[in-house]
């Protein structure tokens, strides 16, 4: 059975890591829903969370493909209820539009967005939230036409109390003290 | 007095630093690797590496091949037959894009290399500059890891890291692209040999409830099957492996890159898994309630229909390469880790067992192979002469003890089916890619390799004119390679598909050739041809008396098929017999 999964993958910083990381589900025909990369909390270590639409079992296969380019520290897989998670979405309306009664200003704060830039051609909103919840705002707003709409990838943290990759390289230092 | 110390280190320290260019830095950091030999061909970006090499050639042995394809072949020859990292030197450009098929070849095979390639100077980069092309991008998923170098400071570690890499865990290929400026450029090299990676874990301690776990299905096995694979020369656990099977007495088939690692006449080696394979090992896995993998990664030349696959087994999976585990068969019990630790565990472990009438089953089946392909192969009633007559007599006349290189096709399938193997690392074969024109570099990589054993190489027509221009460097390098030449004027193994599948549509697989022997004499090989069988063995004594390259060509039979088969999408127990 399929179902969205999003991917917390911890890299070292070099160039080229986006296209090493993105071959492997090119190569296997996995679509990328989102792909959001920036560093971590750890100096050094950068970060990528990608959401995807697959089975567990697939997604289990890419998790140790990924792992396995040397550049990769760690990646991690979560379902939507183990993580905390956002997008966020900015609108680009005409400005005349929202002279025109008070429906977008309803919507505005119906949806808990807010208004960043006005000029007298166009006026930009942003919104955070789900998918959902940025999807049905475009759709409500459309009605008085979108000049532009764009939706960024998915950030997450986990709800976890402890910090999987902190304590994985603390593991991995004992472990490698060890063999040595 | 703690400043005295503090500068005594120093001094130390800057002692041990010393001045140089970043194409003498290549040189050090290879001799600290341990290299001695290596192979390449130069151009315009690579050259100052090339110029510091002039320096230290009575250390560093370099083969000029004729092709960049025929440096990384010959360079993997070499780390199979040694189990040390294989070295190369490539331009940027069209050197680099050369090199690609071997270094894809080597990544599927696990083999170790370092690919050194030359690179634009750092300001030209992206520009489209002449001889430039993004070799990082281009091998970045055929590469075990590669990096770009655009510093001289950078060299040793890159390259101690591409070592490190490249020999430890799963081994595969890694290629270091060092820009001209980088070459260039003067700094303070030190060289410090890299063996922790904080990215990289290249093996995972052997789990102990898991091992338990296997011993227990193996103690239940009623009918159990190892598969060896490469991973047990690769891990050097060629003892180990023996030691598991005599406390088993457990049946053991071995893959096509699994040759060599137990002798050929261990009674309970019961011949080569997959589509060209034996018939017992191929008909016996589904029947088998056990399979015990040992370093193999279920190739789908190995396993046929994969949903038809050893359905009535469990299967334990010893493995390296945490990616392989579940990749295409379920392991009900995985066993992470190098079998050179993981084996010996179980021998402990298990208790003491023998399989007579399990193994007595494959001794039926060998009857029935014997009797409708071995016999008629290797002692023909017809006229023309077999592969399979030709690879016996050469094995028979080495006893054993050559190393076997092959190209790729129907002899390759013919080779790994009769040639016999006393010891280790006696195969040198392009299993996972396939890469026609792979064995005659291959071979004089092997050869120099291991200079004082026999090298066998069986090719075909085709891949023969694939890397011909490498008979060059055999001349030039008067390397000691045994060339059978299996001629059948065909791409032979495209023909039998064409014939068993394509209703003999025989398309583009006929071959016009030259006049083999003339080219051998052109590049000063001593030849000989044979057309009758009566010839051959007198021939074959010839080339083995013959000190230096030989090239022997038989002309065999034209259609010939190499059998058992397992055809496309079949299950390896309906494994065709004609």
């Amino acid at each position: 059975m399929k179902q969205e999964f999003t991917l917390s993958i911890y890299s070292e910083n070099h160039v080229g890591l986006l296209n090493q990381v993105t071959t492997v589900f090119t190569r296997r025909h996995i679509n990328i829903e989102s792909l959001t990369t920036s560093e971590s909390a750890i100096p050094g270590i950068h970060k990528f969370t990608i959401v995807v639409f697959t089975s567990r079992e697939q997604v289990n296969k890419l998790m140790l493909q990924i792992e396995k380019r040397i550049d990769v520290i760690k990646a991690y897989v979560f379902t939507a209820d183990e993580i905390v998670h956002q997008e966020v979405a900015l609108y680009k309306v005409k400005t005349e539009s929202l002279l025109n009664g008070n429906e977008i200003e309803r919507l505005v704060r119906q949806y808990g967005a807010r208004i960043l830039e006005v000029t007298k051609e166009y006026t930009v909103i942003e919104k955070t939230g789900h998918k959902r919840e940025t999807q049905e705002l475009f759709e409500k707003l459309d009605h008085f036409g979108v000049q532009q709409f764009v939706r960024s990838g998915r950030i997450a943290v986990t709800k976890l109390k402890e910090e999987l990759l902190s304590n994985y390289l603390k593991k991995l230092e004992k472990e490698k003290s060890l063999l040595d | 007095m703690e400043t005295q110390t503090q500068t005594s280190t120093m001094e130390a320290k800057e002692m041990k630093k010393k001045r140089m260019s970043g194409s003498e830095a290549v040189m050090q950091s290879l001799l600290h690797e341990g290299v001695d030999l290596l192979f390449g061909y130069p151009g315009g970006a690579i050259m100052p590496v090339y110029d510091a090499l002039y320096h230290y050639q009575d250390k560093l042995n370099h083969i000029l091949t004729r092709h960049e394809q025929g440096a990384v072949h010959a360079a993997q020859g070499y780390a199979r037959v040694t189990g040390k990292v294989g070295v190369c030197f490539v331009t940027s450009g069209p050197g680099a894009t050369n090199a690609v098929t071997g270094i894809a070849d080597a990544m599927v095979d696990s083999t170790p290399l370092v690919v050194i390639s030359g690179q634009v100077a750092s300001p030209l980069l992206g520009t489209d500059a002449f001889q430039e092309t993004d070799v990082v991008g281009i091998t970045q998923p055929i590469t075990k890891w590669n990096y770009q170098v655009k510093r001289a400071e950078e060299i040793p570690e890159a390259i101690a890291k591409a070592f490190y890499i490249a020999r430890t865990g799963r081994p595969g290929p890694v290629l270091i692209d060092i820009t001209k400026d980088a070459q260039f450029a003067q700094f303070d090299f030190e060289y410090k040999p890299v063996n922790k990676v904080r990215s990289y874990k290249p093996r995972t301690a052997v789990k102990l409830d898991k091992v338990a776990e296997a011993v227990r299905l193996i103690n239940l096995a009623k009918k159990p099957l190892a598969l060896v694979g490469q991973g047990v020369v690769l891990g050097g656990a060629e003892n180990e492996l023996m030691e598991f099977l005599q406390k088993t007495g457990m049946p053991a088939a071995w893959t096509l890159l699994g040759l060599s690692a137990m002798p050929s006449d261990f009674e309970q080696n019961v011949g080569m898994l997959g589509m060209h394979g034996n018939y017992g090992p191929n008909v016996k896995t589904n029947e088998a309630d056990l399979i015990v993998a040992i370093g193999m990664r279920f190739d789908d030349r190995v396993t046929g229909n994969v949903q038809k696959y050893a359905n009535n087994a469990k299967v334990v999976h010893l493995e390296i390469d945490p990616a392989e585990i579940n990749k295409i068969i379920y392991a009900d019990v995985p066993v992470l880790g190098d079998v050179k630790e993981s084996l010996p565990m179980l021998t402990d472990m298990v208790s003491k067992n023998n399989h007579e009438a399990w193994l007595s089953e494959f001794k039926a089946c060998d009857k029935i192979e014997t009797q409708k392909i071995i016999q008629p192969e290797l002692f023909p009633a017809k006229e023309g002469l077999t592969m399979g007559e030709v690879i016996r007599r050469v094995t028979e006349q080495y006893s054993d003890d050559a190393i076997m290189v092959t190209d790729v096709g129907q002899h390759q399938m013919m080779a790994s089916r009769y040639f016999k193997f006393k010891q280790t690392r006696s195969v040198v074969t392009s299993g996972g890619l396939g890469t026609m024109g792979f064995g005659l570099p291959a071979a004089m990589g092997a050869k120099l390799g291991q200079p004082e054993r026999p090298v066998c190489l069986f090719v075909g027509d085709g891949g023969f004119q694939m890397t011909i221009q490498e008979l060059g460097t055999i001349f030039q390098t008067q390397a000691d390679v045994k060339i059978i030449l299996l001629n059948n004027n065909f791409l032979g193994m495209v023909r039998q598909w064409q014939e068993l599948f394509f209703d003999r549509r025989y398309a583009s697989t006929e071959l016009i050739n030259p006049d083999f022997q003339v080219i051998a004499k052109g590049y000063g090989i001593a030849t000989e041809k044979v057309t009758e069988r009566d010839d051959l063995d007198a021939a074959v004594n010839r080339m083995a008396e013959h000190k230096g390259a030989y090239l022997l060509e038989v002309v065999v039979e034209k259609e010939g098929n190499v059998f058992p088969m397992v055809p496309t999408g079949a299950s390896v127990s309906d494994i065709r017999l004609e």
